[in-house]
């Protein structure tokens, strides 16, 4: 994942996240790159239409239908209907492996305390339904020195610390 | 046994402030009730009938003298002098102010214990053979495994809220003491033709108001590849279980309505995939962590003879005491079950004791049972008087284990709000009932087990017995199932017919059991008898 700012160093877990400078607007996307600005579009419409670039995962999609269109794909929402539905998460992991590089943006019901974990799955920007504490946000991402397993933000997990 | 280093402590330390956080934005009003519920879950705060429970985790069931004595510590500090030992190895206290559970969790912080994933729908404490380490039947202590899925299960972000709870369960003999296929993921350590070892991986397991066996997906995994096989089969039941009815989203569910062969096919195309991601421990980190339960150092040359001039002492011998792999040892189980006491449950100068006896006699190591009771794992045979002296005078010496009176039982509706109806009475008055120690050797292994709802937290569908207290027009009932079992020859329990109110369910065991005595071959146990003539010779027996 080349963009991803969290992708901490040797050594590094996710307790290294900066959100985005920029403003207020912004404080909640972790990209260095613009935000598309086309809206997204259902995943039946986006495989109908050969130029959409934005697509909208709801809970139940499968992802790994959009592996053919990695190219033309640049900002993935994936929404959280309920924050206990935990499809998300897998969604966002799968297209990370899939080597999608471009947004994904969490929706829904999304609360303080699933954005860590949503940015180590991989999730770069969010647009939650009810607004966020920033202090809480910044709190629960630097909570956690290390990580114990491999996922999408590059954090070293700590089996690999150990063993250098 | 395994010792945290730098990072599994500040990661433990973490989630002390972590919850200690959530609690304040709780009680500051920044999040509803039900956000906060399934984080409170997550870190075993529990909400009863009465107050909030603490379940703490006890990793594969193993612990030391030191956690022991801080066990009882919070027992006496937070709560009203006594704990509770569960069906998962695990340990409850049911009276904890939820403005104190912050500094539980710190408490436990310092002796390397948590009560992260203990409740709510995450990967749950690992459980194991309470006697790895210590078994002459098995080929290799399974918990460095144990040790690694937990670590590797541990605030796991893609499983960060799953359709419902998961269980796994890890051993490494023939003979099955931790419920296996009862588990939603159960792994056997077997070795192969080559002489290589590896799991036998069972999925799709649990109990509840569906219950169903595990399969078996697999014959053998290379233990190196678990991690990858894990998540394969973590991320086919996230990405495809149902998630619009909270009783239909168990992994079990969906094996059973893809199909045993379904699942598994679709569990092996993940498993392909995150192999080539290159994901899985190394051998140096299984290594690391087995080198932690290299066996105690075993003195050599020692006796072999148990004076048993005692008769109560011989008599507590024969039931509780079990075959251990190096020459001069024994494993000592300690019956949680006295006869009219709460199944599982122990005070707080008890678990001192216990640690005491464990750092004295037994290397320093305690386990826990998923059938409530504990275990010292290294016992000298020479020492086994002094350790049942010991006990006794504690009110520890009950020689009752896997028989009439060693009940599993839920707290049931003294405590739980799920609960239709109590567990725990029925339970002291069927130990009650069969208090005769002859009566009981007589009767043999017969395993009781009591839930008070269809949860069934208290494993009625693999009782030899089982006991499920419904509501039925208000007042409490109670079914009558027999022939389940949680060993090597799993079975689903049956219920016999129409349930029967607080006593007649005491009279009803008392009759199946007595039909038992009346059929019996030589040698049957109560559930030989049960598969040998089925239902039918019991029903008229019970019901007249």
């Amino acid at each position: 994942m080349a963009d991803s700012p969290s992708a901490g160093g040797p050594g590094g877990g996710p307790g290294t996240l900066e959100p985005t400078p920029g403003g207020e607007r912004d404080w909640l996307r972790f990209r260095d790159d613009s935000a598309p600005d086309e809206p997204a579009v259902s995943l039946d419409a986006f495989l109908d239409q050969s130029n959409a670039g934005s697509v909208r995962i709801e809970a139940g999609d499968d992802v790994r239908h959009l592996a053919p269109h990695l190219e033309r794909l640049r900002l993935v929402e994936i929404d959280f209907p309920k924050f206990r539905d935990g499809r998300g998460f897998s969604s966002a992991r799968v297209l990370r492996e899939m080597g999608y590089d471009g947004e994904i943006k969490a929706t829904g019901e999304v609360l303080v305390d699933l954005i860590y974990f949503m940015r180590r799955c991989g999730f770069d920007s969010f647009a939650p339904d009810v607004p966020l504490d920033r202090a809480d946000v910044e709190s629960v991402l630097n909570r956690y020195p290390h990580v114990y397993q491999h996922a999408a933000d590059g954090a070293v997990p700590i089996w690999q610390l150990r063993h250098g | 046994m395994y010792k945290y280093d730098q990072y599994d402590q500040a990661m433990v330390s973490a989630r002390v402030a972590d919850f200690r956080d959530q609690t304040r934005r709780r009680l500051e009003g920044k999040m509803t009730d039900d956000q906060f519920k399934p984080l409170r879950l997550k870190n075993g705060l529990y909400l009863q009938l009465h107050a909030y429970m603490l379940r703490v985790a006890i990793p594969y069931g193993t612990l030391n003298s030191r956690q022991m004595r801080k066990l009882a510590h919070i027992a006496r500090t937070y709560d009203r002098g006594y704990g509770h030992f569960t069906t998962r190895q695990n340990i409850q206290y049911n009276w904890i102010k939820l403005e104190d559970a912050p500094d539980i969790l710190a408490e436990l912080a310092t002796v390397e214990m948590h009560a992260i994933q203990t409740s709510g729908e995450s990967i749950r404490n690992i459980s194991a053979d309470q006697y790895a380490g210590a078994a002459a039947d098995e080929i290799i202590d399974p918990r460095p495994w144990a040790e690694m899925i937990r670590q590797m299960t541990t605030f796991m972000p893609e499983f960060s809220y799953l359709p419902r709870k998961f269980k796994i369960a890890v051993i490494a003999a023939e003979t099955d003491r931790a419920a296996l296929r009862w588990h939603d993921c159960a792994l056997r350590i077997v070795r192969n033709e080559a002489g290589k070892i590896g799991f036998e991986v069972f999925a799709g397991g649990g109990m509840g108001r569906t219950p169903f066996i595990a399969y078996k997906i697999r014959d053998f995994l290379p233990t190196g590849q678990i991690l990858s096989y894990l998540q394969a089969i973590l991320r086919v039941w996230n990405r495809n279980a149902r998630r619009d009815n909270i009783h239909k989203q168990r992994m079990k569910i969906l094996v059973h309505e893809l199909g045993e062969d379904e699942f598994r096919r679709q569990v092996e195309e993940e498993f392909q995939h995150f192999l080539a991601l290159g994901e899985d421990f190394p051998q140096a980190e299984y290594d690391r962590i087995a080198a932690y339960f290299a066996p105690p150092p075993f003195e050599t040359g020692l006796s072999e003879e148990i004076d048993r001039s005692d008769p109560d002492f011989a008599l507590w011998v024969d039931q509780q005491v079990a075959a251990h792999k190096a020459p001069g040892y024994a494993i000592v189980n300690i019956s949680l079950k006295p006869i009219g006491q709460i199944p599982g449950d122990i005070s707080a100068e008890q678990m001192e004791l216990v640690a005491d006896l464990a750092e004295r006699y037994s290397f320093d190591e305690l386990r826990a049972t998923h059938a409530q009771n504990l275990v010292l794992p290294h016992v000298r045979k020479e020492d086994l008087h002094a350790v049942w002296t010991a006990l006794h005078e504690a009110g520890l010496g009950e020689a009752n284990l896997d028989l009439v009176t060693d009940i599993i039982a839920c707290p049931g509706l003294d405590y739980c709000s799920l609960a239709n109806a109590r567990s725990i009475p029925v339970a002291q008055k069927i130990a009650e009932r069969f208090a005769d120690a002859e009566r009981q050797k007589d009767l043999g292994e017969l395993k009781i087990k009591i839930s008070g709802c269809i949860n069934a937290c208290g494993h009625h569908h693999a009782g030899h017995i089982g006991i499920l207290g419904v509501d039925r027009k208000g007042t409490e009932n109670y079914q009558l199932l027999l022939g389940g079992s949680g060993d090597e020859e799993t079975s689903q329990a049956k219920i016999t017919g129409p349930g029967f109110d607080e006593a007649g369910i005491v009279d009803a065991v008392e009759r199946a059991v007595e039909r038992y005595r009346e059929i019996r071959e030589p040698g049957e146990r109560f559930l030989d008898t049960y598969r040998r003539v089925g239902m039918d010779g019991f029903k008229e027996a019970i019901y007249g």
